[in-house]
């Protein structure tokens, strides 16, 4: 407590309150007038010099927990104060820094009521933060002193930190962007201009019957239904191919649900475009052939069909291939002896029992197929689909933020019906029936009649791929695909020349800026997003708490948010006071780690579930607390999930395009966004060529994180807290 | 220096724990544990000893009542800051931590330096003989060793109480009956206040000063290992704490604390236990049961099962069916003999109602 008490006063009287300027890790300001020049200067002295008199009344709170100093845990005033003086704290914090923007304050009716403002405030700098998070940890103090989760300190500090993050960097954001969906081009709320925007030929149009254009929302939902049922069919070939035939090669199949993870979204589609585009090889080779004129036909849904269920596969692979295992052989055994033969045995036992997890990758592909950005953007052509229509609602020139929101409220409600779906559904049936306990059998081999066109289609598949991604190499060697298909090494040496001089390396290549820039973004935020993922989880699988069920709900939930609704949402409330981090660095961070905690929880889950939950007891009954026990016995045993979630927030956040490309700024360009520029200029072989070296980064990356993992097993419960990410 | 008791007592007023709004797992027990015995509890599956455990070392909150130890009121203390110490099940040993580590483990948050921890740790092996096995990882040891070293964990921490959650359940037969003596050994030794958690009554009758049967969220009696199977309260128990068989009987007559029972006509006596005259139920247990009489009740062998070191006998008759044991097994009784079954002086026991 004495902690948060100091670091309260610290944040007011030392730090600087407001955000500096020159970026959050510069030091400048130090010396720079510090502290009384105004936008450096710490709350207190800014009081002092009569400015910013609406900080005044937190020295209230900053004073109350003083009187808590010295009394006993027990006494009921030591939990009033402290949760008094943190919510108050806490509370005029966000009151005043909502209400008191860059213009005086924010809203109509407090100039109304209290006159003009002649003073204006900035984002919420270091100082700002601090004072937040002592009077948050103070008022969680109070509450477990008063007996909330047995009065545990650390795990209702985690409850609240964690609420209050996803609060401000979820919630916050998108109830702001549905607000904005009711603006009016003048800046009143008006429920016309939402029902304007949302009934718009634009969205549901269904011209494409008649040789015109469908609207977006349609487009998109058929695109996600073929591409959830295709994805799914085709992992599933792939998961009996896998677990259940004699075939001799399964590694290398196994190997194919590591792609995804690795590759840029829209590098298939740029694949796909050297293969099937207007000069690409295939065309061309049978234009010749036949004589006929190439033809785009790959630039529209064809394309980004093809695209996207090259890119999702290996998602639903990697999801039935679970689902696949997980049927107990004990019960296919079963039916064997009670005279069914192979193919009844699929048909009646194994495959009912697959049905969850069908839905599941169909949901997910589903979900994956609204949300890919890339691909449409490189392969669309005129087949407009939500998430592209947003970024151009946006960056275009028609610039309608309101019209942004209403898209991505269409793509949010349908993400979000197929989430509830999945929860709904996957709730109640949940048929996965090998319990971990030793359960000897083996699966039985597929019938014949379903293991030929099983094999078939994933060996073809399989081939397709490979030949996808050869193209993507070799596409980079090539000087100019199509005019001219000479081998060069020229796309490498313009993105990443460098030059020795005397003063050290010179990094001269095009691509390098954005190449440091996005390995640095990723692994900043990949511990935050690891931390925040495995505290989360614990909570979730070793505390029981009031609302947890809410609690788990808030923090999936963002699991099934589109990119590029985090993007537009971002944008739209980061822009202003008082978090104003629009075009820094914190915010491609602080995006990742929202867009991939899911993942980082989800893995926590799976592996602390392995955990025996004797072993916090008996670390408890052992006299260590429950923050000793998290850090001394939890930690060290999820060393391994740990990483790979380290290692995949790491992956996603250099791969991940949708919410980038809003939140880059000339300063901050990512690799993904500076590839999409490139594309756009029709520059491909350079995009090609940092692809290429981007899917190799992260292949190095993933597996030398598989060789550590490999190693840092410790007896048997080791083995089994090694999760598929 | 050696691992000293600080034994204390417990006590139980009117505790009770629901799970929720309408699962009662204890019902307003109430309990006390002497310092330096060893209590069981006992009880079916489901019938809320584990709970009564776990509240005791502080993991689970009473719903309401008072639970002391010693002369401090710990209801609402968690587990980290009460002076008991449990061994687990499954032993809970921390895979990624040596044997030594984890018997060091919770002597590092009792304020001892490193080299006072470490010290009492190795003491606190080779109290369970494990001396030498220091340095391996849990995984590397059998599960007779890994108990041990639980044991030794909880130990030498010197708690106030130590519990014990069914300790014998992973380990085999043979094992069992040797780690038990152990355990009340140590106990005994140390004058340790111990409460110990079984489903496996022949173990409670072993190692027990004292044991608590439970059933169904309440305590169903209270008693020492002799009192219990000789003098059991009910059916219940009387079925329970060995096996019992429960004929029904009529009271004819009382004559002080003694009274005399009729079964088909044969009489028998035996202590009254507050009983009236009138219907009652006869708790027999299998080897108090005396086949070869010349009166008695007249009953049929229907089964005869050789086990090695008795035989085993299904009579059947009149009064429904019966188990009986027999020490002799080079005169087995053949299927289908007709004899008189009668009762040993001393050992069956009236229970109210019939049966």
């Amino acid at each position: 407590m004495i902690f948060w008490i100091i670091a309260g006063w610290v944040g007011f009287v030392l730090c600087p309150w407001y955000g500096v300027e020159d970026g959050f890790f510069s030091f400048e300001w130090l010396v720079d007038g510090y502290p009384f020049e105004e936008d450096y200067s710490p709350a207190a002295f800014l009081i002092g010099q009569g400015e910013k008199l609406w900080l005044a009344p937190l020295l209230i709170p900053l004073l109350l927990p003083l009187l808590a100093l010295g009394r006993e845990k027990s006494d009921p005033t030591y939990f009033r104060i402290l949760t008094v003086a943190g919510a108050l704290g806490f509370g005029w914090l966000i009151i005043q820094g909502f209400s008191i923007g860059i213009r005086g304050f924010n809203f109509q009716w407090m100039n109304a009521a209290f006159g003009a403002l002649g003073d204006r405030q900035f984002g919420m700098g270091y100082g700002a933060m601090i004072c937040a998070s002592a009077f948050l940890f103070l008022f969680t103090q109070g509450i477990a002193a008063r007996g909330a989760v047995n009065g545990d300190v650390f795990v209702v500090g985690a409850i609240g930190g964690v609420v209050t993050i996803v609060a401000a960097f979820v919630f916050f954001p998108i109830a702001n962007m549905l607000f904005s969906a009711f603006v009016t081009d003048e800046g009143a709320y008006s429920l016309s201009a939402f029902v304007g925007k949302f009934f718009d030929d634009r969205l549901w149009g269904l011209g494409c019957f008649f040789g015109a254009r469908c609207g977006a929302a349609l487009n998109s939902l058929v695109l996600a239904i073929a591409v959830g049922f295709i994805t799914t069919v085709l992992g599933l070939a792939f998961a009996l191919v896998v677990t259940r035939s004699g075939f001799r090669w399964k590694r290398i199949l196994r190997a194919l649900t590591v792609l995804p993870i690795i590759t840029p979204p829209f590098v298939i589609g740029l694949a796909l475009i050297l293969l099937f585009g207007l000069s690409g090889s295939v065309t061309v080779f049978f234009a010749d052939l036949f004589g006929t004129q190439p033809t785009r036909w790959l630039y529209g849904m064809p394309g980004v069909l093809i695209a996207q269920t090259l890119a999702f596969t290996p998602i639903a692979f990697l999801v039935l291939i679970g689902v696949v295992e997980g049927v107990s052989p004990s019960m296919e055994e079963a039916a064997q002896t009670l005279r069914a033969n192979r193919w009844k045995t699929f048909r009646t036992v194994s495959l009912p029992l697959m049905r969850p997890g069908l839905a599941n990758a169909f949901l997910l592909g589903f979900i994956e197929s609204m949300a890919d950005f890339g691909n449409p953007l490189v392969l669309g052509g005129n087949f407009d689909v939500l998430s592209t229509e947003i970024f151009f609602a946006i960056v275009g020139a028609q610039y309608d933020q309101g019209r942004a929101a209403v898209l991505a409220m269409v793509l949010l409600f349908f993400t979000l019906s197929a989430f509830f779906a999945q929860r709904a559904w996957l709730g109640k049936k949940s048929y996965t029936t090998v319990s971990g306990k030793g359960d000897a059998g083996v699966h039985p081999l597929m019938p014949m009649g379903l293991a030929i066109p099983a094999m078939i289609v994933a060996i073809s598949w399989a081939i397709f791929t490979a030949t996808v991604y050869g193209m993507i190499v070799y596409g980079s060697v090539v000087e100019l695909w199509g005019v001219n298909n000479s081998l060069t090494f020229k796309h490498y040496v313009t993105a990443f020349s460098i030059r020795i001089e005397e003063e050290g390396i010179r990094w001269t290549g095009a691509a390098w800026d954005s190449f440091w820039t996005t390995i640095t973004i990723a692994a900043i935020a990949a511990p935050l997003t690891g931390a925040v993922g495995l505290v989360t989880a614990y909570l979730l699988t070793r505390q029981s708490f009031a609302g947890k069920s809410a609690f788990e709900f808030g923090t999936m939930l963002s699991f099934a948010i589109p990119g590029t609704v985090i993007g537009v949402s971002y944008i739209l409330a980061f822009n202003v006071p008082p978090i104003e981090i629009t075009g820094t660095g914190i915010i491609l961070v602080v995006s990742f780690i929202f867009r991939n905690m899911p993942v980082g929880v989800r893995a926590g889950i799976a592996s602390m579930s392995q955990l025996d939950k004797s072993l916090d007891e008996s670390s408890l009954t052992l006299g260590a607390n429950s923050w000793h026990t998290f850090r001394r016995v939890i930690l060290p045993l999820l060393r391994p999930a740990i990483l790979a979630a380290l290692v995949y927030s790491f992956v996603r956040a250099m791969t991940a395009i949708s919410a980038v490309i809003f939140l880059v700024s000339a300063e901050y360009d990512m690799a993904t966004s500076y590839i999409i520029g490139r594309v756009e200029n029709n520059d491909y072989g350079l995009a090609i060529a940092y692809s290429t070296t981007l899917i190799f980064v992260m292949l190095s990356a993933v597996a030398l994180m598989q060789l550590i993992v490999g190693r840092t097993q410790i007896g048997r419960r080791m083995t089994q807290s090694r999760t598929n990410v | 220096m050696s691992i000293a008791s600080k034994a204390a007592p417990i006590r139980f007023e009117g505790v009770s724990k629901k799970f929720g709004k309408d699962v009662v797992a204890v019902d307003n027990i109430d309990l006390a544990v002497d310092a330096g015995k060893l209590v069981t509890l006992l009880g079916p599956s489901g019938c809320g000893k584990t709970t009564t455990l776990r509240m005791i070392a502080g993991l689970e909150m009473a719903t309401s009542g008072r639970i002391t130890i010693g002369d401090v009121d710990v209801t609402k203390l968690p587990a980290t800051d009460r002076d008991v110490s449990m061994v687990f099940q499954s032993y809970a040993l921390f895979p990624h931590m040596s044997v030594l580590e984890n018997v060091m483990y919770g002597l590092t948050f009792s304020g001892f330096g490193k080299g006072e921890a470490r010290s009492r740790a190795l003491q606190g092996l080779e109290l369970v003989d494990l001396k030498g096995f220091d340095g391996r990882l849990p995984a590397e040891l059998s599960g007779g060793q890994q108990q041990r070293v639980a044991v030794a964990r909880a130990l030498v921490l010197e708690p106030q109480v130590l519990l014990f959650d069914e300790p014998l359940s992973n380990l085999d037969a043979k094992l069992r009956r040797q780690v038990r003596e152990d355990i009340r050994g140590i106990q005994q030794e140390l004058g340790l206040t111990v409460v110990y958690v079984t489903h496996d009554q022949e173990e409670a009758l072993a190692v027990s000063d004292e044991i608590v049967v439970m059933r169904n969220a309440a305590i169903a009696q209270t008693g020492t290992p002799r009192e219990l199977y000789d003098a059991p309260n009910d059916r219940f128990v009387a079925d329970f704490i060995g096996e019992a068989n429960l004929i029904e009987c009529q009271i004819v007559e009382l004559d002080g604390g003694t009274a005399m029972i009729e079964i088909e006509g044969y009489r028998h006596q035996l202590p009254a236990r507050g009983l009236s005259p009138g219907p009652a139920t006869l708790a027999v247990r299998p080897s108090r049961i005396v086949l070869d009489s010349e009166r008695g009740v007249h009953a049929t062998v229907a089964k005869a099962t050789y086990v090695g070191v008795r035989m085993e006998y299904t009579l059947e008759g009149g009064f429904g069916q019966v188990f009986a044991v027999q020490d002799d097994v080079d005169k087995p009784l053949e299927v289908g003999t007709d004899l008189y079954m009668s009762f040993a002086e001393k050992g069956p026991v009236l229970l109210p109602g019939e049966a």
